[in-house]
């Protein structure tokens, strides 16, 4: 079982593999997300019983939510690939977590406005300094600050190395975001999607589940496009691409 | 693993568990100023500073809501322990009804009133369609609230 694990984990390694098996991938997952969100979305932001204090405002919750968990998981699968690449030197996790950081920041950035779009009505106003809201905040900047160190570094894998630090360094506000509306009061509610009981109406739980998922596999095939093109401008030389684009 | 890796490996975690460690301490240290708001609990034990503006947080005890002329409003917040008022002219949120978690803003009177210039409503984690919720109070289950 880990000897496979590690022969799996290394042929992900190899450029041309993980070209090879994520283009076989990709329909697969566009056809999911679009399976899962289009109906999610229609169903949520059009049909979903309205919630019997907020009327249809809290509609926004099918964007709010999947947005600002992938937008912490994105933040998550930078910071282990950030340590793959300081501690194994892959230079495939050099690539995915260079193409994850714009887009986990768009995600963070469409979190903060559905989330200050349904504060207006619901809270009566756009933005409060409490802690789940700042934690986030800090998320997104420290988004825009991996891509601008990415950015001012020519050196590819110079670039990298220095990102991976940031990266991993910010891991820490991650549990900060999570657990921020229970270690603190805020005026963001707690969680309301938990392992044992959730708090939500199984009608709405469902379409919310199903935009969860269909976000998840969008954002997917965002990740795996861009670090297909990141792939094909990295290893311009070697053979196998220039026979792929048929120079 | 090569010994080089693991070496990597260990100074990698080392790091994260050093800027956890920092990260943690510090909000530790900060934890009364990260709150948004006071309990009406926490004034009572005068942990509020008097004159000053600050947040108090708290459900609207029911009955407590008097209606003065304009705009003119008053209430009482308790969290289940301890009571404060607050006096509030403007426009309250949709969400403000009683029971509901509320928090104003405005300045400490005295140790058992707040004179807002901010109300907003904080609504908690539970959803539920309309009719549900009639049939649930119907059934006559208590109303959960945060």
């Amino acid at each position: 079982m880990f000897e496979s694990l590690k022969r799996l984990y290394h042929k992900f390694g190899s450029p041309k593999y993980f070209y090879d098996i994520t283009g076989r991938m990709l329909p697969w997952l566009v056809a999911l997300s679009v399976l899962l969100l289009i109906p999610g979305l229609i169903y949520g932001l059009g049909f979903a019983p309205p919630e019997k204090y907020q009327g249809n405002s809290y509609r926004v919750i099918y964007i709010h939510v999947p947005a600002a968990s992938i937008a912490m998981s994105g933040y998550m699968l930078m910071a282990v690939a950030g340590v793959v690449v300081l501690v194994w030197r892959m230079k495939m996790a050099e690539m995915v977590a260079k193409s994850v950081a714009p887009i986990g920041a768009s995600f963070a950035f469409i979190c903060l406005v559905t989330g200050s779009i349904w504060g207006k009505p619901t809270w009566g106003t756009w933005w409060v300094w409490d802690a789940r809201l700042t934690s986030m905040l800090i998320l997104l900047f420290l988004y825009l600050g991996v891509m601008a160190l990415n950015a001012a570094i020519e050196n590819a894998q110079s670039a990298a190395r220095a990102t991976a630090v940031l990266s991993i360094v910010g891991a820490v506000n991650l549990p900060i975001i999570k657990y921020s509306v229970e270690w603190w009061n805020t005026l963001h509610q707690p969680a309301s999607i938990r392992m044992t009981s959730s708090a939500i109406d199984p009608e709405m739980l469902y379409t919310l589940l199903s935009c969860i998922a269909g976000f998840y596999c969008l954002f997917a095939v965002l990740v795996i496009l861009s670090t297909r093109c990141e792939i094909l401008l990295r290893e311009q030389r070697s053979s196998w691409v220039k026979k792929l684009v048929g120079v | 693993m090569n010994p080089k890796r693991k070496q990597r490996l260990i100074i990698v975690l080392g790091i994260l568990v050093a800027v956890g460690l920092a990260t943690g301490l510090m909000t530790f240290a900060l934890r009364e100023n990260i709150n948004l708001f006071f309990t009406p609990s926490e004034i009572a034990e005068g942990k509020a500073p008097l004159q000053r503006r600050i947040r108090v947080g708290g459900l609207v005890v029911p009955g407590s809501v008097k209606r003065g002329e304009d705009l003119q409003v008053s209430f009482d917040l308790t969290d289940n322990a301890q009571q404060i008022t607050v006096r509030y002219a403007g426009i309250l949120p949709d969400l403000f009804r009683e029971g509901q978690g509320i928090i104003a803003h405005g300045k400490l009177i005295s140790g058992t009133l707040v004179e807002a210039d901010e109300v907003l409503a904080k609504h908690d984690e539970n959803y539920v369609p309309p009719e549900v919720q009639e049939a649930i109070e119907k059934a006559g289950h208590p109303k959960k609230e945060s």
